[in-house]
């Protein structure tokens, strides 16, 4: 395996989903756009593969949690930017919930309290 | 989405892509890298292009055709690639759809088409109905009067199956034809080839004689000649005016028209007939059944109370003959396909059970193989592939599998359905209609598409909840419990489906078994049968001179080496042919005439009892000297003597067949001077049941000069030879021809054969369910033997851990024997219980067992379990010889 690779973390289905939704909620946002938001604010922790970023962005779509637009860049280069539909804020909102859930119950697993 | 904006939307992805790419080198750029090196390095990040755009266009669309062609070309590679198993696959499922096909192309062509005739629901079938006969003849002058009284059919014709030797015209020969009122043709909406049908006028006595032949006889005989019509033949003696071609696809098989024999290829009119007691006597029969056309908008129901309004009229007016008769009316279609419906249905039953295990085996392999697959689809998942997704591409992998499988079952029916009809030892009705038409391939796709569901419903549910994370993580060791399970319930229930299989073919062999083992009262073997008859100026002779040439010819024949006996034969024939007389015993009251009784008539030769082996009972047979000029004799059967003389001695009484007070031909009683034992008549399997059982032997020399005239030269022949064979039927054609040139000698037959014909239809449903159970047997034997298999796979190491901590080899043995035999008893449990029920379907066409018959169902549980714990055998013999160290070394 590539050694880059290793300090990366696999993004499972769903967290994906949960990220490029977040992500999508400061504004529009292209591809490309949308995975160095994910990286940097992961501190490079988070690399999103193209091979899930596409797919994950053409299906939300199909779900109609996110829309695209075809629109010039301030570079005047022609890209598609993707944005939140309502559906999809719902759906950033359980996610998160969800998400906040399980954060939460592992960090219960793995740190017990120890009562007395 | 439609297909149609994909270009479009290809060409978006590019430029998506394009752009990603272009920016992430910008940056690069930006953070001083050159231009190529920035551009190399945004490409290495990316990734495989294709195989991104490969998987973003899998997000497009939910059903769309795009992403079936997608699935199925995904699914045709994953089967390239595991040959084996598509082969075994497409192989069980080719089986299951292909049987499955055959035998509904059959249901289909038998019993669901409606008949090859204009409106078919119309016509209906007519009989008499005696205290007898559910199905007995029509007597003429009831016909008429049925046909001048009713009220609900716009058509009513009788017909009469009889032979005809055609003379005159090359090689004197035998046809097979029918006698036929005028309208019959009109009925079934046949048109003639050539000429016309027969009008009215030629339908009545005196008329000019006619014939219409058929299309097989005018190619055969006179070589299609197109100037055929107003041709003269002579048939039996009368000359007879050609007036019309029936066409050859014209068919129609029911009883008396052509069911079972020779293809007819005469017909003349019935009612020209110059017979006079065929036209005056209102008691006798003569083998003459009817159909009826019903008037447009007249139901069955309604034309059936109109017909026993008709009968009550008959009866009252003449209750000697008719006051227990009455019209019995049956839609064509019933009487066509007679006692086939149930036999159909039970064997479409069967094949069906076969298709259920076939399904359950290859699901049983895809589960196995999706436990190979897991880390497939986790992957898949992961990158972004719904759940659905990954259900429908195994679902469109299983649809592919029965699709292809769907295919190559056509094939093998279309070849095996032919060859199976061809075969089977019993006369189809409505064979000629048996074929692949669009309601089967119809339902062979239907079949196929739900068999794959079927089967690929299991493994896609089981893959949708299995855990992505964990599966991954496992780095391809899996964990047996689950789907073990499932695979459990999967063995157990193909061994209750091939248990239901086993014990309905079981009790078939064994209903067989019990015919075959019966005795029919004679011996068949080394007896040959088969009919001769002469020139029809013996008709217009002196009797004797129909008697001496009968000497002569039997004396011929049984002067032939290796010929033992010989008896000619007249009236009833066994298993072929009845022949009844109503009879009274002398010196009783006699009872009016319609509750007079009847028995069944045979007239033969003192060598008779020699030539079937019959055994005499009492007193004696016939002798040469129980001639034309001897007093009257009558030799009866065991049950004629115990219904009619319960508590006496019968020899010495005298029979009366003079019973009919208008037929103005007087026969003097016959003493019976003996009883012999009863023959089966009516068919192995249906003798017991038949309500016609008493049976009376006359001698055929005895036969009465008019009724002896009426007949002329002719008889059926017995002949029983010191070897089958010898002298071949030719020989004895031949040895015939030479004392009589002009003799046409027809129709020969072993008695074997005709024994056999009996139970053609059980002998059909035997091979069959036998055939379907056989497989079932082998399809769940390698449904245990593929799961206990693999459960050995997986417990690899626990048995090596448990042969490390001490077990015995025995041991280990017993653990897998056990799973096995586990799933052996639960599945024999549930398929005997199964059994119990289903096989009350059966009842009827079991002989001499019950449906619960206790040995059959002890054979199958013997024989399931044997076969089933062999296959146990071959994994759990490989459990035992686990290396304990190589089994732990796998962790």
């Amino acid at each position: 395996m590539n050694p880059r690779y290793q300090n990366r973390i696999e993004l499972l289905q769903g967290t994906l989903d949960l990220l490029i939704l977040q992500t999508l909620m400061w504004g529009e946002q292209h591809g490309y756009g949308i995975s160095q938001v994910i990286r940097t604010h992961s501190g490079d922790v988070l690399q999103v593969d193209t091979g899930s970023l596409y797919p994950a962005l053409h299906r939300l779509e199909r779900q109609k949690w996110i829309k695209s637009e075809w629109k010039l860049t301030e570079n005047n280069q022609r890209a598609k930017f993707y944005q939140l539909t309502a559906a999809g804020r719902k759906q950033l909102a359980e996610e998160r919930s969800r998400w906040t859930q399980m954060s939460d119950a592992i960090a219960a697993v793995l740190n017990p309290v120890r009562t007395q | 989405m439609s297909l149609f904006d994909r270009p479009q939307k290809d060409s978006d992805l590019d430029d998506e892509i394009r752009f990603h790419l272009n920016m992430a080198a910008k940056d690069r750029i930006q953070n001083g890298q050159s231009v190529p090196d920035a551009r190399n390095s945004a490409l290495k990040e990316f990734g495989n292009i294709m195989q991104v755009k490969e998987a973003t266009r899998g997000m497009w669309s939910g059903a769309s055709l795009e992403a079936f062609w997608q699935d199925l070309r995904y699914g045709a590679r994953m089967l390239v690639k595991s040959p084996g198993f598509a082969l075994i696959a497409i192989l069980t499922l080719a089986l299951g759809i292909g049987a499955n096909t055959a035998i509904f192309s059959v249901v289909n062509g038998v019993l669901l088409n409606p008949l090859p005739f204009p409106h078919p629901e119309q016509i209906v079938s007519l009989f008499t109905e005696m205290p007898n006969f559910k199905n007995g003849s029509i007597s003429y002058p009831n016909f008429e009067d049925w046909r001048r009284m009713n009220r609900s059919f716009s058509s009513i014709v009788v017909y009469r199956q009889t032979g005809f030797d055609l003379t005159e015209y090359g090689q004197p020969e035998r046809l097979h034809g029918e006698m036929i009122s005028a309208g019959f043709f009109e009925i079934l909406g046949v048109t003639p080839l050539l000429g016309r049908t027969f009008s009215a006028d030629e339908d009545r006595l005196g008329a000019n004689p006619t014939a219409t032949i058929t299309e097989g006889l005018w190619k055969r005989k006179y070589g299609s000649d197109p100037r055929i019509i107003g041709q003269r033949m002579v048939l039996n003696g009368v000359g007879r005016t050609i007036i019309g071609v029936v066409p050859a696809n014209f068919h129609l098989h029911i009883q008396n028209f052509q069911r079972g024999g020779p293809a007819n290829e005469v017909y003349v009119p019935v009612g020209e007939w110059n017979e006079p007691r065929f036209h005056n006597n209102r008691a006798a029969g003569w083998g003459l059944d009817g159909i009826g056309r019903l008037k447009p908008g007249i139901t069955f129901e309604q034309a059936r109370a109109d017909m026993e309004r008709v009968s009550r009229d008959l009866s009252t007016a003449y209750p000697d003959v008719n006051g227990n008769k009455k019209a019995y009316l049956l839609p064509l279609k019933d009487e066509m396909i007679g006692d086939m419906r149930p036999v159909l249905l039970v064997i479409l039953g069967a094949v069906m059970f076969v298709l259920l295990i076939a399904c359950v085996n290859v699901a049983n392999l895809l589960l196995a193989r999706s436990t190979v697959r897991s880390r497939e689809f986790a992957i898949r998942i992961a990158l972004g592939a719904g759940e659905m997704r990954i259900v429908r591409q195994l679902i469109t992998e299983s649809l592919l599998l029965a699709l292809v499988g769907g295919a190559l079952g056509l094939a093998l029916a279309r070849f095996g359905t032919a060859a199976a009809i061809a075969a089977m030892p019993v006369t189809m009705p409505r064979a000629e209609e048996i074929g692949l038409d669009q309601r089967v391939l119809l339902f062979t796709l239907l079949v196929s598409i739900i068999s794959g569901i079927a089967f690929g419903l299991a493994p896609a549910w089981k893959t949708s909840r299995a855990d992505v994370g964990s599966t991954l993580k496992e780095s391809g060791r899996t964990v047996a419990g689950g789907r073990g399970q499932l695979q459990s319930v999967f063995v157990i229930s193909e061994m209750a489906l091939a248990v239901v299989l086993l014990v309905g073919a079981g009790l078939m062999i064994r209903t067989l078994v019990v015919l075959l083992g019966l005795d029919p009262g004679f011996n068949p073997n080394n007896v040959m049968t088969f009919s001769f008859s002469g020139p029809a100026s013996y008709k217009a002779g002196s009797p004797d001179a129909i008697r001496s040439a009968q000497r002569q010819l039997h004396d011929k024949l049984a002067s032939l080496p290796g010929v033992e006996a010989v008896s000619f034969s007249w009236g009833a024939t066994v298993m072929r042919s009845d022949n009844d007389d109503y009879f009274w015993i002398v010196g009783r009251p006699m009872p009016p005439l319609s509750q007079l009784p009847m028995t069944l008539e045979y007239d033969v030769e003192p060598d008779y009892l020699k030539t079937l082996q019959v055994p005499l009972k009492r007193g004696r047979f016939f002798t040469t000297a129980d001639n034309e000029h001897a007093p009257s004799v009558a030799v009866i059967d065991e049950s004629f003597a115990e219904k009619y003389f319960p508590n006496e001695d019968p020899i010495g009484h005298f029979i009366d067949l003079n019973t009919d007070p208008t037929d103005p031909e007087k026969l003097p009683n016959a003493q019976i001077v003996g009883v012999v034992s009863h023959v089966n008549q009516w068919g192995l399997d249906s003798d017991s049941t038949n309500s016609l059982h008493a049976q009376m032997y006359l001698p055929i020399m005895q036969i009465p000069d008019k009724s002896l005239k009426r007949g002329g030269l002719a008889s059926d022949v017995y002949i029983r030879t010191t070897r089958p064979g010898v002298p071949s039927f030719e020989e004895m054609r031949q040895r015939l021809l030479d004392v009589h040139g002009e003799l046409v000698v027809y129709s020969p037959e072993s008695l074997d054969q005709i024994v056999a014909h009996s139970i053609g239809k059980k002998r059909f449903a035997m091979t069959l369910l036998a055939v379907f159970a056989g497989i079932a047997l082998l399809l769940a034997s390698v449904g245990i033997y593929g799961v206990l298999s693999y459960l050995v796979g997986q417990r690899t190491q626990e048995i090596g851990v448990r042969m490390a901590l001490g077990a015995q080899r025995f041991h280990v043995l017993r653990l897998v024997m056990n799973d096995g035999a586990r799933m052996t008893f639960v599945g024999l449990g549930i398929g005997v219980v199964a059994a119990l029920g289903l096989t009350r379907l059966l009842s009827h066409m079991l002989f001499g067992i019950k449906p619960t018959d206790p040995l059959t169902f002890m054979a199958v549980a013997l024989l399931l379990c044997g076969v089933a714990l062999f296959a146990c055998y071959v994994p759990a013999h490989r459990a035992m010889r686990v290396d304990p160290t190589v089994a732990l070394r796998y962790e």
